[in-house]
């Protein structure tokens, strides 16, 4: 069945309203956090390591609940969606990890197609698609390689375009230049700027300062729990 | 540039799978044997009661004023008036002392005892006669008369091929609940082994039952070949424990081991069970193996979610 999918521009994609999360019966380690992340922007989320930046993103992919406050994604409030749905919903989200999570008995081209393939397409309906965003991040040469044979770039790139193909409206992606050099960084960023061109919002969870100082976006800034952002 | 084949999501050898293979072999083996036995049983309790009830007896007690030869052929002839009778034999004298030789010895002098004699009388099993029509009309002729029509021995045949059926049944269920139990930990080994390959199915927006069914393809060819070995192993002995007994015909071991057992052979129906059984384990495996890990995935998304659990799977 074909996704429908309306688009009120003018509605957030993400809305946080007094969010606040705990683990167990520790102290909140976000706190009173509100928020949009609007359709299209680009936005840095920083702050010092433990700050909860990893956590925040759990949150607006789904994989953690709050213990307090309203998220809407897509404009629904997801306390009130089930939980079947959540995988429909993801789908929608595309998230790249700091230790890219790439299956090592698949190759490049298997990893990058996965996507689609839990999807239920055919092979030969996503095939050019998948070969198409290979190339256009550097991986063209690299299909059937395996990821432990992989430079540490090559699989940030190869995680990067498992988690655009299927063109996803937010792409959240956690210290995606942490494992980089600084060119690598560089074209890494590159690519993240011309994907939001594009249309995808850019969420890139960062304590490089040098990467920010790179680009002009706005920065969300999380510090002792609490989130500031500046415009 | 080519791309190679696209290879399975859960790799055969993350599923280790010769064990369960060994176990699923086994139990199909032992459930198959279960179901030919109980088959046997079945087939043996059938062949009794049907030669039992193929015929009846009326036995005639002695007493002083009675003809004991006229009494006889009177309750033959009388038995032979119902419809449904189709011979009547008078167990003379000397049948009679062959028949009590092992108990008082040979040489015996029948006058000399009070020995009950009897008649036996064929009739037809797809037509039987009224049986207590006749026992009245015998009883009003001759009052020493007794008609035996085999109902005790009959009951009890069934009531004992019943109770093997019951028990057959209970082993089938014991040997199906140890397999789905077996492999409810295989599957969830098989998931915890493959945690990483869950855990990125889950991001790229898998749905429980797409994993499912990634895992429940391997559950099926292990299933499909344990079970196979199994029943394939049980036919094959079933043939040879056949073939046993044809070659060693008239032997006293196989005479004895036939009138316990009946013949080894189970038919075609009771291969068509084996196949059965090979389906069913098969389809009981992969069912299990699916839910196994619908469920197990359903715990590690509710407790991986819910920032109250810091017990596993946060990260």
């Amino acid at each position: 069945m074909a996704r429908v999918v309306t688009r009120d521009w003018a509605v957030p994609l993400i809305h946080f309203e007094n969010v606040g999360l705990r683990y167990g019966m520790g102290p909140e380690i976000l706190r009173d956090l509100t928020f949009d992340i609007p359709r299209r922007s680009f936005q840095f989320l920083t702050g010092p390591s433990g700050a909860g930046k990893t956590t925040l993103l759990r949150l607006l992919f789904l994989s953690l609940k709050p213990t307090r406050g309203l998220i809407r994604m897509f404009d629904r409030n997801i306390s009130s969606i089930p939980r079947e749905e959540f995988p429909m919903l993801r789908r929608r989200v595309g998230i790249v990890f700091q230790d890219f999570r790439l299956l090592d008995h698949l190759t490049t081209y298997e990893n990058v197609a996965l996507p689609l393939r839990v999807r239920g397409k055919e092979e030969s309906s996503y095939r050019s698609d998948v070969l198409e965003l290979l190339k256009w991040v550097g991986l063209g040469e690299r299909l059937n390689v395996l990821p432990p044979v992989l430079s540490g770039g090559e699989k940030q790139r190869a995680a990067i375009a498992r988690a655009l193909i299927d063109r996803p409206e937010i792409l959240l992606a956690d210290e995606p230049t942490g494992n980089v050099d600084p060119p690598m960084a560089r074209r890494l960023l590159n690519l993240f700027m011309e994907l939001n061109r594009l249309g995808t919002a850019v969420v890139i969870a960062t304590h490089d300062l040098s990467l920010m100082d790179q680009v002009e976006a706005r920065r969300m800034i999380l510090s002792q729990g609490r989130l500031d952002i500046y415009e | 540039m080519r791309v190679r084949p696209t290879g399975p999501i859960v790799p055969s050898a993350n599923v280790s799978g010769n064990a369960l293979m060994c176990v699923i072999a086994i139990m199909s083996f032992l459930a198959c044997l279960t179901l030919g036995g109980v088959s046997m049983v079945r087939a043996t309790a059938q062949s009794w009661q049907s030669q039992i009830s193929r015929e009846i007896t009326i036995q005639i007690k002695p007493d002083d004023n009675l003809d004991m030869e006229r009494a006889l052929a009177d309750a033959r002839d009388l038995a032979l008036t119902f419809s449904g009778t189709t011979g009547g034999t008078i167990i003379d004298r000397a049948a009679t002392a062959r028949l009590l030789e092992p108990w008082l010895g040979g040489g015996l002098d029948l006058n000399e005892l009070p020995v009950p004699r009897l008649v036996v009388v064929t009739i037809d099993e797809s037509n039987p006669p009224d049986f207590a029509a006749m026992r009245k009309a015998l009883t009003e002729t001759i009052p020493q008369a007794f008609l035996d029509d085999h109902r005790t021995w009959v009951d009890r045949l069934v009531a004992m091929a019943s109770t093997t059926t019951m028990i057959g049944t209970g082993v089938l269920v014991l040997v199906f609940s140890a397999m789905v139990l077996t492999v409810v930990f295989a599957t969830r080994g098989a998931l915890s082994g493959n945690r990483h390959i869950v855990e990125v199915l889950h991001f790229v927006g898998a749905e429980a039952s797409f994993v499912a069914a990634e895992f429940q393809k391997h559950f099926l060819r292990i299933s499909l070949k344990g079970a196979g070995a199994g029943g394939l192993l049980a036919a094959l002995s079933f043939a040879l424990a056949s073939f046993w007994q044809s070659q060693t015909l008239a032997t006293p071991e196989t005479d004895q081991a036939t009138a316990l057992f009946g013949t080894f052979a189970i038919g075609y129906t009771g291969y068509l069970g084996i196949f059965a059984i090979i389906v069913v384990i098969a389809l009981l495996t992969t069912l299990t193996a699916r839910l196994t890990v619908m469920r197990t995935i359903y715990e590690i998304d509710l407790i991986r979610s819910d920032p109250g659990r810091t017990d596993t799977f946060q990260g």
